[in-house]
């Protein structure tokens, strides 16, 4: 008697789960679905055609921006605490702390941040500079504990074939652990520019909300330093301004598309990681 | 020194640098955080600031008491919605799903986790606040809404972290319940469970740390009045909702009062942080 209704209420539960995640997402895609004009996707922003498509550029450039940034700092960061770390010292328990302390920050105090050192203090404005950074500090200890669980994985006797071979430690760890560990890493990758497509509280007060891509041509590398606005931060706005609602959706369901995306690619990049080894 | 050993000392040089970046990060986030915030709320005064419950910057008053009940009612609401589905999906995830089901669940979730908050904060504004518009009290953005979207926003952090603790239970507890004459069901909530204990309690201090620090979600179905609600159908402004409405336009002190509400917010992140620390600990060393 007991065990069924036990049985009942783990159903029930799973069943809302699924309700809940089958209503959201086909609640956007019902209502935006019917909405994605081409005007949506017209090169400039203006009040009349509400375009995406420069917030859509603008997201792009702000993700590269702080990939670029971040990915190199926590490959490298995963590397030191897998290869050369003595996991006893004071400097690798700092280290794994504060990566931890980052990782459970809300966006609203990187964004707080953000607008504290990066725009204010130096002096960058709000700009695509700005809220990258402020993204890829944000992003650094996802990047850093997927590359710290990919390099983990790769077997000890990859290293060992490359230090028989009479290569160096910086040669093995380029030639043989990383490329083996390369899945694992794109996995995480991939997840940090999830992040990035879906952030707004870090960018509001860090890359402002000018519906605009950075005039590059006129002001060649300078324009990292114009203010822009990514995707979910125009959705935000267009939310909140309340007047363009068919809008609104449709810009949900590409955002809803991105995301769909990066998460396909990073199980793709995980079944391949296990397929390797 | 010969020109290998020099190229593996700066690239030693380099990954230290890297992984020393994130102890930097920190560092700058408190000292700017700090020393922006903790003036202004010495100025203001510690008590009035963080025990005032009115909220008038146009009259410089700052008291945030209320938004920090905000933040824990808004935060006590989502995991009254969002533990026990989580809990229930986790350990049908683990334990009955078969694999057909679990294939098509678990990038579900996965896309649960990876939907903008924003646009969970559209979807709450667009239908659970009308819904609770017409049919309950109050003009239905309110503290009602931002605990049910919140709900829903920590189920997967709660599904996936309390779903790796029941797989990492052993094989063995199962199949000696069962050998002692116990169901299935029986087997899986009266060993299993109470074995992943520590690990399910972690899963539900991670949705405790993404319910108070989110802020989109709750500022479009909050309603953000900056006073203590008298009703689940009365609207609420959390800390994080604080900051957002108002920095755009701050200045002086107000900006300061702002920065200061992000040092709160700080410290209850840190507090929380503490104490997932200090779970995962006793669970590992059981």
């Amino acid at each position: 008697m007991t065990s069924k209704i036990l049985r009942a209420l783990v159903y029930v539960g799973a069943i809302l789960t699924a309700l809940v995640l089958a209503g959201i997402v086909g609640y956007i895609l019902i209502n935006g679905i019917p909405h994605l004009k081409p005007s949506l996707f017209e090169w400039t922003y203006t009040s009349e055609n509400v375009s995406l498509m420069p917030a859509l550029v603008d997201t792009i450039l702000m993700a590269l921006l702080a990939l670029a940034l971040s990915v190199p700092t926590g490959v490298g960061a995963a590397i030191y605490l897998v290869e050369y770390a003595r996991s006893s010292s004071r400097f690798v328990r700092a280290v794994r702390m504060t990566a931890e302390t980052l990782q459970g920050i809300p966006s609203i105090i990187y964004g707080l941040f953000g607008l504290l050192f990066f725009t204010t203090m130096l002096g960058w404005g709000l700009s695509l500079m700005s809220g990258a950074c402020t993204l890829a500090i944000m992003v650094l200890p996802v990047v850093m504990r997927t590359t710290e669980e990919a390099l983990l994985a790769v077997p000890e006797s990859y290293k060992q074939g490359g230090f028989a071979l009479g290569a160096g430690h910086v040669r093995t760890i380029f030639r043989c652990v990383l490329p083996s560990a390369l899945p694992g890493i794109v996995g995480g990758v991939l997840l940090a520019l999830g992040r990035c497509v879906g952030e707004v509280a870090a960018l509001l007060f860090t890359a402002g909300t000018v519906a605009q891509i950075p005039d590059f041509g006129g002001q060649g590398i300078f324009a990292i330093f114009d203010s822009c606005r990514t995707l979910a931060v125009h959705m935000y706005v267009l939310a909140s301004e309340g007047l363009h609602m068919d809008e609104t959706y449709a810009t949900a369901v590409v955002l809803l598309i991105l995301i769909v995306i990066l998460n396909m690619g990073a199980n793709f990049a995980a079944k391949r990681l296990k397929r390797g080894m | 020194m010969s020109k290998s050993a020099r190229k593996e000392g700066f690239a030693r040089a380099l990954f230290t640098l890297a992984a020393a970046i994130s102890i930097l990060a920190v560092a700058l986030i408190c000292v700017f955080l700090f020393a922006n915030g903790l003036p202004a709320m010495f100025q203001i005064g510690i008590p009035e600031f963080l025990l005032g419950t009115t909220w008038k910057p146009g009259s410089d008053m700052y008291g945030i008491f209320p938004m920090i009940v905000g933040s824990i009612y808004v935060t006590a609401g989502a995991i009254l919605v969002g533990v026990p589905a989580g809990i229930l999906t986790a350990i049908y995830l683990s334990r009955f799903a078969g694999s057909r089901v679990a294939s098509v669940l678990r990038p579900g979730i996965e896309l649960l986790a990876g939907i903008p908050s924003v646009v969970y904060g559209f979807f709450g504004l667009m239908v659970l606040v009308p819904f609770i518009r017409v049919t309950m009290p109050g003009r239905g953005l309110s503290l009602l809404a931002a605990s049910l979207l919140l709900g829903i926003m920590i189920l997967p952090t709660i599904i996936t972290v309390a779903k790796n603790a029941l797989d990492a239970v052993p094989r063995s507890y199962y199949e000696g319940a069962l050998a002692l004459g116990a169901t299935h069901e029986r087997a899986v909530f009266r060993i299993l469970v109470p074995a992943a204990f520590s690990g399910i309690m972690a899963a539900v201090v991670l949705g405790v740390g993404r319910a108070i620090g989110e802020t989109m979600a709750v500022v479009m179905v909050a309603g953000n009045q900056p006073v203590i609600p008298n009703s689940i159908f009365d609207g609420v402004r959390t800390m994080t909702a604080n900051i957002v409405l108002e920095m755009g336009y701050a200045a002086d002190l107000h900006r300061g009062a702002l920065i200061a509400t992000g040092v709160v917010l700080f410290v209850f992140i840190m507090l929380i942080s503490l104490l997932f620390s200090a779970i995962k600990k006793r669970g590992e060393e059981r």
